[in-house]
């Protein structure tokens, strides 16, 4: 199983950014923690989603 | 007639006591943007006795900035930098003040940051916060960052909170309340927000890691 934001799914083997994309994601406002660290945008193509591993995908909204 | 240094620095280790209050002393934080956020929390962290604080911001104080940022009406026009500068050393004259007055890109955050022991982000737009976020956790390992999403409207202010993403990264913000959704931003919750952030700092600092 993979967890993602607290939710178990099934994805093993799936790259991160087809995740994201799938799941609509606009990569120019989040930040993704992996496993207790955070993924470099410039790795989420070659990140493979695998199993066990636990992923928050935090969402940034405008305002200061 | 304004207190001494040492007069200063004797009432706040009565406060605080003196170890907590060298801890204090000796800390270097960064606040990056000084709106709604970064004008709090600059001045919740003067009078908390931090030692340095480095203030960043390209911008000047606008009449339509007094409803929410911790500005005067006589700061209007000033850069953010200046008056917010102004504002510290009215609350703790002794805090030392690094001011840069620029926008923060990918390219200078690393020397603009690099003194910081720990940086509060409070920029406004999300693609900055994204890119400064992101930068800061990739490229910048002693770092500790507290940043903040999320405290628009005028929604219950019991929904801010602060949230530890990773050792490193902290997030203060109800995380969907965004500014561009209706009212914007109003100053108490704002202010909610910056304090949540400043709070982090203070924990941090006397060495809480729970947020």
């Amino acid at each position: 199983m993979i967890r993602i934001n607290g939710e178990n799914t099934d994805l093993d083997g799936k790259l991160l950014s087809e995740y994201l994309e799938e799941q609509s994601y606009n990569t120019m406002r989040i930040a993704v923690e992996r496993n207790g660290e955070i993924v470099p945008k410039a790795s989420y193509s070659s990140t493979m989603m695998r199993d066990g591993d636990s992923f928050e995908i935090v969402t940034f909204v405008g305002g200061g | 007639m304004i207190p001494g240094h040492d007069e200063w620095y004797s009432a706040l280790e009565e406060r605080h006591g003196k170890e907590l209050q060298r801890k204090f002393s000796q800390s270097t934080v960064a606040v990056c943007g000084l709106g709604g956020l970064g004008s709090n929390i600059s001045i919740l962290l003067a009078r908390a006795g931090v030692g340095r604080l480095v203030i960043v911001d390209f911008d000047k104080v606008e009449l339509t900035n007094i409803h929410r940022q911790n500005y005067c009406a006589e700061q209007i026009g000033m850069y953010k930098t200046d008056a917010t500068e102004q504002n510290i050393r009215r609350c703790s004259p002794y805090t030392e003040v690094v001011k840069h007055t620029v926008r923060i890109t990918e390219e200078n955050i690393q020397s603009i940051l690099s003194e910081a022991d720990i940086i509060c982000e409070a920029f406004d737009s999300a693609d900055e916060k994204s890119m400064m976020i992101n930068k800061v956790l990739t490229d910048m390992p002693s770092k500790i960052l507290i940043a903040a999403s999320g405290m628009a409207g005028l929604d219950t202010g019991n929904t801010i909170r602060t949230r530890k993403i990773t050792d490193r990264f902290y997030l203060c913000g109800d995380e969907v309340s965004d500014v561009n959704d209706g009212l914007g931003l109003t100053a108490p919750r704002v202010s909610i927000c910056a304090s949540h952030q400043a709070n982090t700092v203070l924990r941090i600092i006397s060495g809480k890691s729970e947020p």
